[in-house]
């Protein structure tokens, strides 16, 4: 065991004791769904229902249910795909590089981050799928499976088909780092459930949890494992993403700042919507104790980094355009800026470059509602910048005979919409059913690091 | 006789032994190891379920029953599969065009030019390639009728032979031109028998040019006009390429004159003078807006500058300020005295008579205009129609046929003609639709379609084609000529009737040696489509009083700049309306605006902006637009090149009673024309106002920027006198840097590179000969059966044309200014350039594809596979030149799209390429090089053993084209017409074009498409910026 330096904060504050991360944490579980609870669920339903509606249509009708064109082939769709995946890469950061670095901080976060990961990425998944003109073919077609086509197989150069296998790995290894860590907490339900079903599904889901030492030794093998595994991968998923635009010939596409600038943004963008989703946790399960400001204050400090990152950049971008000599490049990143779709452009500079700066200022980054809203104005932005990116460049390339705009249509907004009811439905259900602490994780610092309780 | 064939399955039937017989009844002839009797095991019970399940599934499985229904005397030359080629000749309305009839089992799905025809130069125009789906129109009249209820034809006989013989001596047959000799002899026949009279019109009235000809000539006729021999053309708003009858042989003429090469390094030159920017005006070197009210001046000013350098008399006119360009037109016509043609579209006879003059001065007549020919396309008389109408309104006309004309719809007295039917006792229409016209009449005789018809025609003295039938008549209709003949009381076949008027005067013009009797020569002619036999130019004499003239022309005409005027045009994709239920016309963009679906007002966009038109991306704002005492609520298109102070529309929209494609489509234009001294006229001079009502109005365009922002990668453009000095004049070459210096972008490779063994197909795109018209965009929509979507469609930039033609203008802005770039300058160049699929050979659609459902042939071809696309559109997105079209709906049986009539009903489905797929929803398609017909070519040469001969493989586009722009073939053959224009050299793995012109479109790129441009050179004396410097 590492020494704690005494000077060190608590991670964990109020004087929590183990019992009480076990009453607090499975309490939740176990306690009957609250009002407001329901009201999330049926809202998150609702939301479900009516973005279903509109996947219906889109699925029966055709693709021409978007407002996509012949200059503009993807858009929203892609953005969304892009944005969806981008938020999913704070769960695995956080739990997986951060556990190699040993940064214990992560402990109380890291089971809502990487839920949240988990979801994202479905949501993102439903994307490449739903985007497809024939998605009943294409969803097993796009994979490299023996057939009866004759000798049919997939095209391995194409950066499609890389992003169904980063995106399929990286959900596998996040599914099962995740699950992993869930197991000595479902045995914790178990053990403490007080009627026959609960005990049954708990008892499920423990697999057979027996709490030795030999398990426990185990446990943090393949813990020590996976996150070896999943760290690459936190790497490689938007690197792989960020390749479908780079080996393209689009001007504003092909660019080989692209890999490391879409991981920073995804960090950027999965940090946000994790402080995003804790922020409402922590108030609403009261868990103020395990999630602190100091929590707060941190991922705060990996927003600035990355969104500096992010914007150093676009500036890049913008000198390479000049520097590169290519007209069509150069006229891409000009008319981003001052093209029919400036608005898009400087609604992303705002939202990614300004405003993580003020977090610079200590005051800000360690007040709750500033970052709540500034956590959310990020997304807002990163959702914008994939679509710069997506629509800006590919709405005005290389002959000007098919420069076009695109106008979503409200197919565009209801399919984001149903991945929104998707994401908030699993996210709810989570919250209510799963520990949405990692309490066995918790219970090694509560000791070492906690307040001793005022006496 | 006695059976002494036998046949027989296996030698045990032929045997037939016992043992044979005994297995042979039953049902399983071999043993079936089944425990008969026994306690059934459980080999027996998995045996009998196997065999249960397997045989209820394969029963469960119905076979559909299609009604596959053999021939049982199979028709001569009719085999599934191939195709049969007919030659015929495309006629509607006015308009002409001699064609090959492509069929297939019996239908008729393709019209290809004849190449044998001098007339029509073996081009089409998107009419002609159009009207095969206007054939397999379900609102055709499918029966003849009487008021309004289905009759039969004897019926019709018997009635109408009783109503003419009651109004005999006061009916008038009306009709539009007609260039066929037979059919005006049957029409004669009947005029003879009744006392009737003929009146004929034209839907774009030449009665002017036709009276200033009969003044000057001696006889009403419109001349044959050559333009290939013409160094120098002056257009005073003659549309000569885009809606001069037989504009196919313009078209073909006019560019023979702007071919360049090695050996043809001269090129003329064309003037216009005009207020709408049209087709010609766009092809124009040189191009003034004028305002129609004071063309006539500027005729005058021609004479005027002429006469003083000839040393004829001179005329007293006002004298035109900013003449400049008229000078130098001046100039040049003298330079090229005698290979010049100066025309008018105008339809005052006096402005006629003062070009004619002015042709007479420049002695033209006998080598560029052949007074000798008439063209017989345009023959209508607006005086004899108008007092048609008078007689109809006052009684004297009490009997009217009709005969495919609708001028209750297309004429300026139209509305008279209406009300004056009312008051007619005998009343009739062939036309093949209820139209405006036809809803009005008691007895509808409908007529064939051209397509079922025998017909013959003269479009210009001494020329004649003839029309035969590709198909049965599909509904119960009788071809009008027919129908004629029967009233007249001969019951001739209109067949042997042709037949019989060829013997006596079309055979004594042929050379008889050649021909052993008039059965040869009639299977010739027949055989060929056409027949030409014109007699040697003649300098006809003439005579012109040109001061009378510029007298008249002076009190018409001022060259005051102000007060708003109209000029109604002829666009080129609906045309006159004759074909505007034609949903491939209404869908093809017209050439200058991008626009579909819709007219509108095209104005200047100074003036737009002056009505504080608010204007957007395909949105606008509409109008209260008067003029001729006549106001309807039109759209205002912002037209760089339209004369301030004026406003052009279309005709040919604003169709009631069309069907349900065309009609409410735009608004109908020809109710401003009005009669102005006796000839119809399409400007309006006066009593033109336009308010704006503020209300918005989308017009759904295909392409929306106007400039190709300075990218000489995109368009490479010189001018004469620099590409006479160095051949590649006006070229970009693009270099990549690298450790070793610039390279040439081909220089450098990430890939391999293909190898074509056997062929590999290219095409050549000459931007010069282009001239925009657009009939490669249909010939491409007809031979790919690609779907129409409609309005709401093209508004979402979803249009599936797989060749369309980028139309860009060029701008005064400075280099670098980008936003003042995206402008057009006020009066532009244009800039046609056709864009398809570039069969690039490191194709970027092929490497991002998930499935491989884009890939590359071995014959150059970028080849796509529809039943393997998943639709991702990624291909799409990564195509440098935006060129592929995605399935965003199902456009085949689904009422939404029931507009795109060739795949919604049975009858229309008539016309699809049974080559072809139709795409299913969710897959990309683009343009193939028309694969089809590249296998039918190979499987034909290896039938015959041997090698495709050049010329053999063509693609629709490259077929179709009248100026022969577009050169398709194999660049494998060296002698093949691709390989020498371009000068192919062959490498290793890719070819080089060493023709100087030629470029590839983005080349820097290196995706080395197979498609070559060359540069666009106009003959101007200096560059247009350079122009604008010294100004």
């Amino acid at each position: 065991m590492i020494a704690e330096s005494a000077i060190r904060e608590p991670l964990v504050t109020g004087g929590k004791t183990v019992h009480d991360v076990t009453v607090d944490i499975s309490g939740r579980v176990e306690q009957k769904p609250t009002k407001t609870w329901m009201l999330a669920m049926a809202v998150s339903l609702a939301t479900l229902a009516v973005g279903g509606y509109a996947v219906m249509r889109l699925v029966w009708d055709g693709i021409g249910m978007w407002g996509l064109n012949k200059t503009v082939g993807w858009a929203w769709d892609i953005t969304n795909f892009v944005w969806w995946v981008g938020i999913g890469h704070a769960g695995t950061l956080i739990s997986a590089i951060l556990l190699l670095f040993r940064q214990r901080w992560r402990m109380s976060i890291n089971r809502a981050a990487e839920a949240m990961t988990i979801f994202a990425v479905i949501c993102a998944a439903m994307f490449p799928v739903l985007h497809m003109g024939r998605p009943w073919l294409g969803f097993y077609w796009a994979l490299p499976l023996p057939n009866t086509f004759g000798s049919l197989w997939v095209n391995f150069n194409s950066p499609l088909l890389w992003d169904v296998f980063a995106i399929s790995t990286y959900f596998s290894v996040s599914l099962v780092f995740w699950y992993i860590g869930l197991i000595p907490d479902f045995a914790t339900i178990r053990d403490r459930a007080t009627n026959k079903i609960s005990a049954a599904v708990y008892g499920a889901l423990s697999f057979g949890w027996d709490g030795a030492a030999k398990t426990w030794s185990r446990y943090e093998t393949v813990a020590l494992i996976l996150a070896g595994l999943a760290t690459p991968l936190v790497l490689s998923v938007h690197t792989i993403v960020s390749f479908d635009f780079a080996t393209s010939v689009i001007p504003g596409w092909h660019t080989t700042i692209f890999p490391p600038y879409f991981v920073a943004g995804a960090i950027f963008s999965g940090f946000a919507m994790v402080l995003t989703l804790l922020i409402i946790t922590r108030r609403v399960y009261k868990l103020e104790d395990y999630i602190t400001l100091q929590h707060i204050e941190l991922m705060n400090i990996v927003i600035i980094i990355t969104g500096s990152i992010v914007g150093i950049a676009y500036i890049t971008e913008f000198f390479i355009a000049w520097y590169s000599g290519v007209e069509a490049e150069q006229y891409a990143f000009i008319n981003r800026a001052t093209g029919p779709y400036w608005w898009a452009y400087w609604s992303m500079m705002t939202c990614n470059v300004i405003s993580p700066q003020l977090f610079w200022s200590k005051k800000i980054r360690t007040n709750i509602a500033a970052t709540f809203v500034i956590s959310i104005i990020v997304n807002i932005g990163m959702w914008f910048e994939r679509f710069v990116i997506i629509v800006t460049s590919l709405h005005r390339d290389f002959l000007p005979s098919s420069w076009a705009m695109f106008y979503p249509k409200w197919a565009d907004v209801g399919v984001y919409i149903f991945t929104f009811g998707l994401f908030f439905t699993l996210f709810f259900a989570f919250a209510k059913f799963f520990p949405v602490i990692n309490m066995a994780e918790v219970k090694s610092i509560v000791k070492a690091t906690g307040e001793k309780k005022q006496a | 006789m006695k059976e002494t064939k036998k046949y027989w399955k296996g030698l045990e039937q032929l045997k037939n032994s016992a043992e044979f017989q005994e297995k042979a009844n039953k049902e399983f002839p071999e043993y079936l190891p089944i425990a008969d009797g026994e306690e059934p095991s459980r080999r027996d019970f998995l045996k009998l379920m196997g065999f249960g399940i397997a045989a209820v599934s394969l029963a469960a499985c119905e076979t559909p029953v299609k009604k596959a229904i053999p021939y049982v005397k199979k028709p001569v030359a009719v085999d599934p599969t191939l195709p049969n080629y007919y030659a015929s000749t495309y006629v509607s309305g006015s308009d002409y065009c001699s064609v090959l009839v492509k069929t297939r089992e019996g239908r008729p799905i393709k019209l290809e030019g004849n190449k044998l025809s001098t007339i029509s130069g073996g081009g089409t125009t998107p009419q002609v390639e159009a009207s095969v789906l206007s054939l397999y129109d379900q609102e055709r009249l499918q029966n003849p009728s009487i008021d309004g209820k289905k009759a039969t034809w004897d019926e019709i006989d018997a009635a109408v032979a009783k109503e003419l013989a009651a109004v005999s001596g006061k009916v008038a047959i009306v009709s539009n031109s007609i260039a066929s000799p037979s059919t005006q002899a049957s029409i004669d026949a009947l005029v003879a028998k009744y006392g009737a009279t003929h009146v004929s019109y034209d839907q774009t009235s030449f009665s002017g040019m036709l009276s200033a000809y009969e003044t000057a000539f001696g006889s009403r006729m419109m001349p044959h006009h050559d333009f290939s021999k013409a160094k120098t053309i002056v257009s005073f708003g003659a549309d000569f390429l885009g809606s001069w009858p037989n504009r196919t042989a313009n078209n073909k003429q006019f560019a023979s004159t702007r071919k360049l090469s090695k050996s043809k390094q001269d090129m003329s030159r064309l003037y216009a003078f005009e207020s709408n920017l049209s087709l010609t005006g766009s092809n124009a070197d040189y191009r003034t807006p004028i305002k129609p009210s004071q063309e006539g001046l500027y005729v005058a000013n021609l004479y005027n500058a002429l006469a003083k350098k000839l040393g004829a008399a001179t005329v007293s006119v006002a004298k035109v300020e900013d003449d400049a360009v008229l000078m130098k037109a001046a100039n040049d016509l003298l330079k090229s005295k005698g290979a010049s043609i100066v025309a008018s579209g105008s339809n005052d006879t006096n402005v006629q008579l003062m070009v004619i003059a002015i042709n007479g001065l420049l002695g033209v007549y006998g080598n560029t205009i052949d007074a000798s020919k008439a063209v017989n396309l345009r023959k209508g008389d607006d005086a004899a129609f108008a007092s048609f109408v008078k007689g109809l309104n006052s009684g004297a006309v009490s009997g009217v046929i009709f005969y495919n004309c609708n001028p209750v719809y297309d004429h300026a007295l139209g509305a008279d003609i209406a009300t004056g039917l009312g008051k007619a006792k005998f009343t009739l229409s062939t036309s093949d639709r209820n139209d405006e016209t036809t809803a009005l009449v008691k007895y509808v005789a409908p007529d064939n379609h051209f397509l079922e018809s025998w017909n013959d025609f003269e479009p210009v003295t001494g020329y004649f084609s003839l029309s035969q039938p590709a198909i049965k008549n599909i509904f119960d209709t009788r071809q009008a000529q027919q129908s004629f003949l029967t009233w007249s009381g001969d019951n001739t076949s209109y067949y042997d009737y042709v037949r019989a008027n060829w013997e006596t005067n079309v055979f004594s013009k042929a050379n008889t040696i050649e021909y052993f009797n008039f059965d040869a020569f009639w299977d010739k002619c027949l055989h060929d489509g056409v027949f030409e036999a014109p007699a040697e130019a003649v300098a006809a004499e003439y005579a012109v009083d040109a001061a009378a003239v510029a007298g008249a022309i002076a009190k018409t005409y001022s060259a005051s700049k102000s007060g708003l005027e109209l000029v109604l045009y002829v666009n080129n994709s609906v045309a006159e309306g004759t074909q505007a239920n034609n949903p491939w016309l209404q869908e093809m963009p017209d050439p200058i605006t991008k626009a579909t679906w819709d007219n509108y007002l095209t104005v200047s966009p100074k003036q737009a902006a002056e009505w504080g038109i608010e204007l957007g991306d395909m949105s606008t704002q509409t109008v209260t637009f008067t003029a001729n005492g006549k106001s309807a609520e039109i759209p205002v298109l912002a037209q760089p090149g339209q004369a301030y102070n004026t406003v052009g529309l279309a005709v040919g929209y604003g169709r009631t009673k069309a069907g349900k494609v065309a009609n409410e489509v735009g608004v109908n234009a020809y109710q401003f024309a009005s009669l102005v001294n006796g000839a119809v006229s399409f400007t309006a001079t006066s009593g033109v106002s336009a308010e704006p009502t503020g209300n918005g109005f989308k017009i759904a365009q295909t392409q929306t920027h106007e400039t190709y922002m300075g990218r000489e990668t995109v368009v490479q453009e010189t001018i004469l006198s620099k590409y006479q000095k160095d051949s590649q004049a006006g070229r970009s070459f693009p270099k990549i840097a690298t450790s070793e210096g610039m390279k040439k972008p081909y220089a450098i490779s990430l890939w391999k590179g293909h190898e074509y063994p056997n062929h590999h197909w290219g095409m050549m795109i000459d931007l010069n000969s282009c001239t925009g018209c657009g009939s490669c965009t249909i010939a491409c929509q007809t031979e790919n059966n690609i779907p129409v979507v409609g309005k709401e469609e093209v508004l979402n930039r979803r249009e599936m044309h797989w060749i369309r033609i980028d139309r860009y203008y060029s701008s005064d802005a400075e280099e670098g200014d980008l936003a003042a770039m995206e402008k057009a300058a006020e009066n532009p160049e244009v800039t046609f350039q056709p864009m398809m699929c570039q069969q690039c050979n490191n194709a970027p659609c092929e490497t991002v594809c998930p499935v491989a459902a884009t890939t590359h042939s071995s014959e150059g071809l970028n080849q796509m596979t529809y039943n393997r696309c998943i639709g991702t559109r990624y291909c799409a997105n990564n195509c440098p030149y935006k060129v592929r079209r995605f399935n965003w709906f199902k456009y085949h049986d689904n009422k939404q799209f029931d507009k795109n009539t060739a795949m919604n009903n049975d009858l229309g489905k008539m016309v699809l390429n049974p080559d072809v797929t139709v795409r299913a929803r969710g897959v990309m398609e683009k343009c193939t090089f028309c694969v089809q017909r590249i296998q039918a070519g190979k499987l034909e040469a290896k039938r015959d053993g041997r090698r495709p001969v050049d010329g053999e493989v063509t693609s629709a586009c490259a077929s179709s084209c009248p100026s022969e722009a577009l050169v398709f073939g194999d660049m494998k053959d060296p002698n093949s017409r691709i390989s020498q224009m371009l000068q192919i050299k062959q490498n290793e793995k890719s070819v080089e074009a060493r023709e100087p012109r030629a470029y590839h479109v983005l080349e820097e790129l290196r995706v080395m498409p197979n498609v070559w441009y060359l540069t666009k050179v106009r003959n101007k004396d200096v560059e247009s910026k350079t122009e604008k410097a010294e100004a």
